[in-house]
């Protein structure tokens, strides 16, 4: 059969071209991926045995209600789910001028700069910029050294004495950690906000200008509002990505639990998979309840 | 003679929308057929189904006489240019133009020759290295037309060639196209909204509305005898009394219509003649055109109609502004009785 | 007359510009700290600024085997993982791009999910999956988790790309008598092969970065970013650290720059329509 004859075989079949483009990709997602979230339900449906700490494989709500039952697990959900808010809405606060000033403002190789700003460090080493994090936090680092020369280390270690946030120092408190959350996740939260402004015809700003409004007026009755479709986007990230991270809580912060980390310190050290599984669902849950919130706002209008 | 296209009984539905309804018609080899009609009229449906993008519901449409319905575009002797012309960006002007013969194993060689033959034909000879970003408006759709002629068609395809041009450089290539197409003596089928471009340029109009044909007809005899009330209004811009006016005007209840330049303004008192109608209004507005202008009477029957009348006869009509009472006075053998 | 302050629509006040370029300096000192601190002469604490400045880690760190063994693992996975995932998120775009039926929406939520959910959701997932199917963490576990998350990236990049071409590119192409593999070769490929470059370049740095799936899937494997995490808590040599962070920076930000390149808006295509 010649390549024409090929092409018009399928040409006049369109499922059949369809399905030759799609099987690959759906048998990889659907063992290797579906496959796996599924394996990962089954697991925690199952729970541990107390005794012979083995895997009893069979159809159980115990770790469930493990979970939500137990003081110190709740603690750790609510513990997670204060943190996820306060970043995305951190990042929201912070990212809202860059992204109006390099959608709407920038222009030419200002604006080249500004997206090539924001893309190189939400591309740089995940890891690395954990790192660099703890050496800024560092007792003896370039935070405390910057307060020192300000002559304001008295204000940082009044912070860190803050009931239930401080710490012995940044890289041990949860302050220190809710700085690096902002830090890693605020490119998420700029590139959607900066793409929903792009798209607000500039006649709009001076429209309102036009008619009366001064800057801030301008800012809270037009770009702000505009903006929202990028911001409940951004915020799916922002929010989701803090409910899974466990990286970050074990090398910055405080000794609290988040959900990531119990999920890696149950599968690991304690054996516990059920448990892990378990509590794994519980962001999942999160998350889907976050993009039907996230969703009215016209998220995926701005994705 | 085989016919060069045919619809027999075709339909196309999209969702709830009958963007074809049961369409047959005939066009004839080297004949200069338009589709005349406003926007989700139809028109460019057929068209697609012509080029092979799409396939009808029900019905077959025939080219040379042979079932097309399932021969996909690249097996039809038919090319189209297209309303923004679907030129490729990545590709300069000579390559643009050689496509055609490219994808038929033409050679190198062979195909530069003859793009630049067919630029030639359309006065870019010295363009063929620019990419098409690099032109002009008009300079694009030459390219345009020069790639979907390089391949020899029997049947060009034009969907709204000359939307995108401003209004001098779109009456020169009016003249140009249909130069070209007697010259080549290809058939044209030419998609358009504008009725003045589908009159002058057209052996045949088909004028679409509504997923059907109102009329297909000559331009003279479309714009003489408009069969019905919508070809009326869309091609000749007539005025047309629906049954209760005509009735109330003529005694019978046939709708006719009738062109705004064949209408005369009286005074109210005017006297009346013989074979000479009329209806009574007051004057909504008067527009200046220069040679003539064009009044806008509201008819005491509720409709408004537009009369044209001559600088030399508004000479005699001073005296009458907006709002005063007039009455319009046409001969009767220029009303055109209509079908429905 | 009074002095009257003048509003200029067009111009940002300075509290935005302040905010703004603040911002950036915020996203940027991190990284520059980090290089800063490859060259410290300070070995024991984070101690800044550094009491001086040497190349001798680089030294070090380049005679040291484990990461030489480590740097090649992660570039090896990188590779695979971004072979396998240029194909399939491919072949993913094109199926969605245009086409429309029934289990679309679902197909197209199936394909961002391994980035809309954690990290570890996936890491989990896969390793529960592994216990259940008896198979033994290797490079082929690290392979299939990273694959998975990179075909998204390629998928996100071509799907945008393909979207955004008139669709009568593809017509025209036909309608001059070039079949489906013609049109494909001739007119969608040279559109979609940069968003297809740019797609694997960014796959490839974040699989040469990924730790948080990676450790589920790693077994006893080492890839770079897993030697990085063991160091961050048994910082015995600081200084190598460093230098691998340096290394790390400068192995994703070339790949980054490039997709970049890619992908700039190009504006002889935008007038092109």
């Amino acid at each position: 059969m010649s390549v024409r004859a090929a092409s018009t075989f399928f040409y006049r079949r369109p499922n059949w071209y369809l399905a030759l483009l799609l099987v690959p990709p759906l048998l990889w997602f659907g063992t290797v991926y579906l496959g796996s979230l599924f394996a990962l339900l089954a697991q925690s449906f199952y729970r541990i045995d107390d005794f012979t700490a083995q895997i009893v494989r069979e159809p159980t709500l115990a770790t469930y209600k493990q979970v939500v039952t137990q003081r110190a697990n709740i603690d750790i959900v609510l513990r997670t789910l204060t943190m996820a808010v306060a970043v995305t809405i951190a990042c929201a606060i912070i990212a809202l001028p860059i992204a109006t000033y390099m959608a709407r403002f920038a222009r030419g190789r200002m604006k080249a700069f500004f997206y090539v700003g924001v893309m190189l460090p939400m591309w740089t080493s995940y890891l690395v910029k954990v790192y660099a994090w703890r050496l800024l936090l560092a007792k003896e680092g370039i935070i405390a050294w910057v307060f020192g020369k300000l002559g304001l280390l008295g204000l940082l270690e009044a912070a860190l004495e803050a009931p239930g946030i401080g710490g012995p120092s940044l890289s041990s408190s949860y302050i220190g950690m809710f700085i690096v959350f902002v830090y890693m996740w605020l490119p998420f939260m700029i590139l959607p906000m900066a793409a929903a402004l792009e798209r607000v015809p500039g006649s709009l700003l001076q429209a309102s200008a036009d008619l009366g409004a001064r800057p801030a007026q301008t800012f809270r009755n037009v770009v702000l509002p505009l903006a929202i479709p990028g911001i409940a986007a951004g915020s799916v990230f922002t929010f989701s990505l803090t409910l899974g991270d466990y990286i970050i809580p074990s090398v910055v912060g405080a000794p609290g639990y988040f959900i990531g980390m119990m999920v890696y310190v149950q599968q690991g050290t304690a054996g516990n998979i059920p448990l892990a599984a378990a509590f794994s669902v519980v962001p999942i849950v999160l998350i889907f309840a976050y993009l039907s919130i996230a969703k009215r706002f016209g998220a995926f209008d701005a994705l | 003679m085989t016919a060069a296209i045919e619809f027999r009984e075709v339909s196309r539905v999209f969702g709830d929308v009958r963007a074809i309804d049961d369409v047959s018609f005939v066009i004839d080899p080297g004949e200069f057929f338009a589709m005349l009609g406003p926007s989700g009229s139809g028109k460019t449906s057929c068209l697609r189904l012509v080029a092979g993008f799409d396939s009808p519901d029900r019905g077959q449409v025939l080219l040379d006489g042979r079932d097309v319905s399932s021969v996909p575009p690249y097996d039809r002797n038919v090319n189209t240019v297209f309303q923004d012309y679907a030129l490729f960006p990545h590709m300069n002007v000579l390559q643009n133009v050689a496509y055609g013969p490219r994808v038929r194993g033409v050679s190198l060689s062979e195909r530069e020759k003859l793009a630049r033959e067919m630029l030639e034909l359309v006065q870019l000879g010295a363009q063929g290295e620019r990419r098409p970003a690099q032109l002009s408006g008009g300079q694009r759709q030459r390219v345009a037309l020069a790639r979907a002629l390089i391949n020899h068609p029997k049947v060009l395809l034009l969907d709204e060639p000359l939307g995108a041009l401003d209004l001098k450089l779109r009456e020169e290539m009016q003249i140009e196209l249909k130069g070209l197409q007697r010259r080549l003596g290809i058939t044209f089928v030419y998609v358009t909204h504008d009725q003045g471009e589908a009159l002058s340029m057209a052996d045949r109009v088909a004028v679409f509305n509504q997923g059907k044909i109102e009329q297909l007809a000559a331009p003279r005899e479309l714009y003489s005898r408009p069969a019905t009330a919508f070809v009326a209004r869309f091609v000749g811009s007539a005025n047309v009394a629906g049954a209760a006016l005509a009735q109330s005007i003529t005694g019978v209840a046939t709708p006719f219509a009738i062109r705004a330049e064949n209408i005369s303004v009286h005074g109210e008192n005017a006297p009346a003649a013989t074979n000479v109608l009329s209806a009574p209004g007051s004057v909504v507005a008067v527009q200046y055109h220069g040679a003539a202008s064009r009044w806008q009477v509201k008819l005491d029957a509720g409709d408004v109609w537009s009369a044209l009348v001559t600088e030399d006869a508004a000479r005699s009509l001073n005296d009458l502004a907006v709002g005063a009472r007039v009455k319009l006075a046409w001969p009767r053998e220029a009303a055109v009785q209509l079908s429905s | 007359m009074p002095f009257r302050k003048q509003y200029r629509p067009d111009q940002p006040s300075w509290l935005m510009r302040i905010g703004a370029f603040g911002g950036l300096v915020f996203m940027h000192v991190p990284v520059f700290i980090i290089i800063l601190y490859a060259f410290t002469t300070e070995d024991r604490t984070y101690q800044f600024p550094p009491p001086g400045l040497t190349l001798r880690w680089f030294q070090v760190a380049f005679a040291r085997a484990d990461i030489w063994s480590s740097l090649s693992l992660s570039l090896a996975v990188a590779a695979c993982a971004t072979a396998i995932a240029m194909v399939l998120g491919t072949l993913a775009a094109f199926a969605l791009a245009r086409a429309k039926f029934p289990a679309k929406d679902s197909l197209t939520v199936l394909f961002v999910l391994p980035i809309a959910l954690p990290g570890i959701v996936t890491g989990i997932a896969l390793l529960a999956a592994m216990r259940l199917a008896h198979l033994d963490a290797s490079f082929v576990t690290i392979v299939m988790g990273h694959a998975t998350f990179c075909t998204v990236i390629v998928y996100n990049n071509v799907i945008a790309r393909l979207r955004r071409l008139p669709t009568n590119w593809v017509e025209a192409s036909m309608d001059l008598g070039a079949h489906g593999l013609q049109t494909l070769r001739y007119v969608l490929l040279p559109q979609v092969a940069t968003a297809f470059l740019a797609g694997g370049m960014l796959a490839f740095a974040l699989s040469f970065d990924e730790i948080i799936v990676t450790i589920f899937t790693a077994g006893k494997e080492r890839t770079l970013p897993i030697w990085f995490f063991n160091e961050l808590f048994r910082p015995r040599d600081r200084p190598v650290t460093n230098v691998v962070a340096v290394i790390v920076i400068a192995v994703t930000m070339i790949p980054i720059l490039l997709a970049y390149y890619f992908t700039r808006p190009d504006d002889e295509h935008e007038t092109a329509r």
